[in-house]
């Protein structure tokens, strides 16, 4: 093991904002009030696809109260986190595509004037069909969503082709062909979107947001609002939860800062949860038909995947998950003959987007489910097949990835060891079952989302006498830990306790450039840039050290709040009479780092995307109880083991994966976004809306097996989203494995059990 | 109309003019700026919004302001002595049981009446007396924790 001493990494430290946190002291974005500030709400469009006749705002804007109102012609241009294919607008303009879709807002010196006067605009349209389902959404007569799109509702096309699948196929072994369909659900994160924006007398912009991409909701601002990006700062107060569903612009954000400068008062618009249902951005139901073929040994030999995703009604991230859904198909097993043919196809409903994990848990799923049918076929134990076919340390798949690191292997085995799952397999009573599956993930992206070769971290560290250690960095927190995170790799760099380090983050201007916490890339990316930036401090300290110390400065080391000889214990001196030395010789005391990751491309469709610094790597096993006379599936055993590198604060990697878990449960068997015919969301709230709650839980053991990538910034991967890959397919192994049934559908509902159950006793019957 | 109502909140008296139809999450956040309780759903779903009254957890969202003259309203920024921490404010801090900490006050407060009314709560009555309260961070294996452990601090402090 290639692990290093540390004093302050690997170890579980509080983080810093926990006790605010825990008094109710936190602030978030919906908690402030602004002087003369205004409450801006938001006009739906009740119906899922039609034209706009006319708005009338007339009767609203006479209302005593009301000091602005707006409509989407007001701010014509179009968004979108993929600049090159913006397809939204603050406001609708023209058209509606879902049912809740923002159509005008007002701003009003309270929430009652508001609410009044968003019942005062009147709205007329013209019904067109509308299309829920991608199949109706592609047939030949539809009527296109957008206008504009060359492929009628086919938002986009991918198909991509490695080795060669038909022959590998045709000289398989055994070669299954099944189809799975996921559902269309949320990510649920507690607190509903917010924006308080204000206009100051120079025409400068200030956005308070929930986002968990202030630089990207900057860009978009600027778009939207026609101002230059200088003039525009967006700063992110404490945020509750993310998940990927805050990781781009929303409406809410744009119309505050519209409203504001309409209005020339601070307007805050927070989204009810319905809203949040409205803005969406959950997962992408796909439709996946996959056939996989496998050799005499259990070796795979092919994939061939034909997937339809359900977009929803914009563009949004659209086309980049559609492409990591067809890099997902390549890892963490060895296999070189793939092949990926899907579209994303608009349908009148809420926008799907980034959500946890995306691109993986829907493919992780199917093929996951489909290795335990192929072990089963050969009579092998799927553990036997995984292993078998499971990457090693190193490896780069066919289509160009490459992984620089990886103990894949270590979790499985750990988990079957831990779990007893060849003790349990196939020998558990029925009703009773056990499932293995195994998933992995990206530590951030080799690309940003639109052209540009700039670092996409980095970070300022400034050492004072006066205001001790500053850590700046554009990273944002959004509950998962990020400051704590690169606070600990400041001190550990500089070796002074880590509540010494004050943390700036979040903020486009008092903080240097980061791309934002998405894709798990902050604890590589922006932690690299820490790294980067506190060897730079240490580089010019350290020589005013050696002359005061009288050594060479190459042999000096910073720890426990001094500097000294690594040769001599007794030539050291405090750390901060160093800095005083250095700042009274040379002024002010600071170093930037920053990190770019590096550069892979493929020389096909999609080639940019799927490559990552290094990957993270999970394996899990459930045990479920299914209930033969009610249907109902519990989970009533969970086991993981994953390699996540050097654990920075182990119990925040496990914090990150029991939520990974508890999220997929969720998804795996209870929730469900409905839809009526008409495009109206059935269960836009969190009462027929069935997350996970205490109750549900099964006990949840997780283990992190030694790891260390020596690439990385102090070894260590991604947690938070390799994590939620393998849970859904687990708890169906588990319940194969239980009763003998292999459902494709999710979410898994009582119903569907009991209806599986009765069809089966037919069956038997029959035979 | 509005009407003209005193609310007993932290051991502090409040006069605020509210409406009739008003909910006390909307008071104790807007009026009173108590902005520590927190509003996830506004219909009584998630448990953020949970409040102490007489003791009792309940969701102030569902809950008129006009109801609660005279009783005792505690809030998350009620709960602590001065700078120290209560026990399960201490424990979710200590166990990792915060992430995001939207959820955070609505699970401590319902916590800490689950202890005043069961000290020593198996697993299976802590997941019953917080199934009320969801969060979608942290699994609930850590605040399962942190309930567990705070009810042995005080216990041992009550000796």
């Amino acid at each position: 093991m290639n692990q290093r001493k540390f004093s302050i990494i690997g170890t579980d430290k509080v983080r810093k904002e926990a006790p605010a946190k825990a008094r109710g002291e936190a602030i978030y974005t919906d908690d402030i009030k602004l002087p003369r500030m205004l409450i801006g709400k938001i006009k739906h469009s009740d119906c899922a696809h039609a034209r706009i006749i006319s708005i009338d705002t007339s009767e609203a804007e006479k209302l005593p109260g009301v000091k602005a109102v707006l409509v989407g012609s007001e701010a014509p241009n179009k968004y979108g986190i993929v600049p090159q294919a913006p397809t939204e607008t603050a406001l609708a303009i023209g058209k509606v595509r879902f049912h809740g879709e923002p159509v005008a807002a007002v701003a009003a010196v309270d929430e009652a004037t508001a609410d009044r006067a968003l019942d005062l605009i009147k709205i007329e349209y013209e019904l067109l069909p509308v299309y829920i389902d991608p199949h109706a959404a592609m047939a030949k007569d539809a009527v296109p969503l957008h206008e504009d799109n060359k492929y009628g509702n086919i938002a986009y096309m991918a198909k991509q082709d490695f080795g060669d699948v038909d022959k590998a196929l045709a000289e398989s072994h055994r070669v299954l062909e099944k189809t799975f369909k996921t559902s269309y659900v949320n990510h649920v994160f507690m607190e509903p979107h917010s924006c308080v924006a204000r206009f100051d007398d120079n025409g400068d912009l200030m956005m308070w947001s929930s986002t968990q991409v202030p630089h990207y909701l900057h860009t978009m601002a600027s778009q939207v609002l026609d101002m230059p990006m200088s003039k525009i700062q967006v700063t992110v107060p404490t945020v509750g939860g993310g998940f990927g569903g805050k990781g781009e612009a929303s409406n809410n954000e744009l119309v505050a800062a519209l409203l504001s400068r309409k209005s020339l008062r601070p307007v805050k618009v927070t989204y009810s949860r319905k809203e949040v249902f409205f803005q969406h951005r959950g997962r992408h139901p796909i439709e996946m038909k996959i056939r996989m073929g496998v050799d005499r040994e259990g070796y795979l030999t092919a994939i061939d995947y034909d997937g339809i995703m359900d977009g929803g009604a914009y563009g949004a991230w659209g086309i980049i998950i559609l492409f990591y859904t067809a890099a997902m198909l390549h890892l963490p097993y060895k296999i070189t003959n793939v092949r990926f043919n899907a579209k994303r196809i608009y349908t009148n409903k809420p926008t799907c987007g980034p959500m946890r994990g995306l691109g993986g848990v829907q493919p992780r799923f199917a093929l996951e489910s489909m290795m335990d049918d192929l072990a089963i076929m050969l009579g092998m134990s799927p553990y036997e097949l995984k292993l078998k076919n499971a990457i090693d340390g190193k490896h780069d798949t066919v289509s160009g990835v490459h992984v620089r690191h990886s103990e894949y292997k270590k979790c499985l085995t750990e988990v079957v060891n831990r779990s007893g799952y060849l003790e349990k397999h196939q020998k558990l009573p029925f009703g009773r079952g056990v499932g293995l599956a195994g998933g992995y993930y990206i530590s951030g992206t080799a690309y940003t989302l639109y052209m540009s070769y700039k670092p996409h971290s980095s970070a300022l560290i400034r050492l004072d006498t006066e205001s001790g250690v500053t850590l700046q960095c554009g990273a944002t927190d959004i509950g998962q830990g990020s400051n704590m995170v690169l606070a600990m790799m400041c001190a550990e760099k500089l070796g002074l306790p880590y509540e010494s380090v004050h943390v700036i983050s979040g903020d486009t201007k008092n903080a240097p450039f980061d791309l934002g916490s998405f894709a798990s890339r902050v604890t590589v990316a922006a932690g690299a840039a820490v790294c980067e930036a506190a060897d730079k401090l240490l580089a010019q300290l350290l020589p005013v050290a050696a002359v005061h110390i009288g050594c060479r400065a190459d042999q000096l080391l910073a720890g426990n709040g001094e500097i000294y000889s690594k040769f001599e214990k007794e030539l050291r001196m405090p750390f901060w009479d160093a800095v005083e030395k250095y700042i009274d010789a040379f002024g002010p005391l600071t170093a930037t780092g920053s990190y770019t990751p590096p550069r892979r491309t493929g020389e096909f469709k999609g080639g940019n995307v799927g490559h990552s610094p290094t990957y993270g790597f999970t394996a899990h096993v459930a045990e479920v109880e299914v209930d033969t006379e009610t249907g109902e599936v519990k989970v009533v055993g969970y086991n993981e083991a994953g390699d996540c590198g050097q654990p920075i604060n182990p119990l925040s990697v496990e914090g990150q994966v029991e939520g990974s878990i508890v999220m997929a449960m969720g998804q795996a068997l209870y929730e469900e976004i409905r839809l009526a015919p008409d495009g109206r969301i059935i269960n836009p709230n969190l009462h027929d809306y069935k997350v996970p709650t205490m109750r549900d839980i099964p006990h949840i053991k997780t283990y992190a097996v030694d790891s260390y990538d020596p690439d990385s910034p102090f070894g260590a991967k991604e947690a938070g989203e390799g994590p939620i890959q393998p849970t859904i397919p687990a708890i169906l192994n588990a319940v194969y494995d239980a009763i003998g049934v292999r459902f494709t559908e999710l979410p898994l509902t009582p119903e569907k059990v009991l209806q599986a159950l009765e069809e089966k006793k037919r069956q038997e019957g029959l035979s | 109309m509005k009407k003209l109502l005193t609310l007993e909140i932290n051991g502090e008296r409040f006069d605020v003019a509210v409406s009739p139809a008003t909910f006390l999450v909307d008071v104790i956040r807007e009026t009173v700026g108590l902005t520590g309780t927190k509003k996830g759903c506004g219909i009584g779903d998630c448990g953020a919004c949970t409040v102490l009254i007489d003791g009792r957890p309940t969701l102030s969202c569902l809950t008129l302001a006009v109801a609660c003259t005279g009783k005792s309203i505690t809030t998350i920024e009620g709960l602590s002595r001065g700078t120290e921490l209560h026990p399960v404010q201490q424990a979710f801090i200590d166990k990792g049981a915060i992430q995001c900490g939207y959820c955070t006050p609505g699970m401590i407060l319902s916590s800490t009446a689950l202890l005043a009314e069961n000290p020593s709560p198996s697993e299976e009555e802590i997941k019953h007396g917080l199934a009320g309260n969801l969060c979608r961070c942290t699994g609930y294996v850590k605040i399962i924790e942190a309930v567990k452990h705070a009810a042995e601090t005080m216990a041992k402090e009550a000796k």
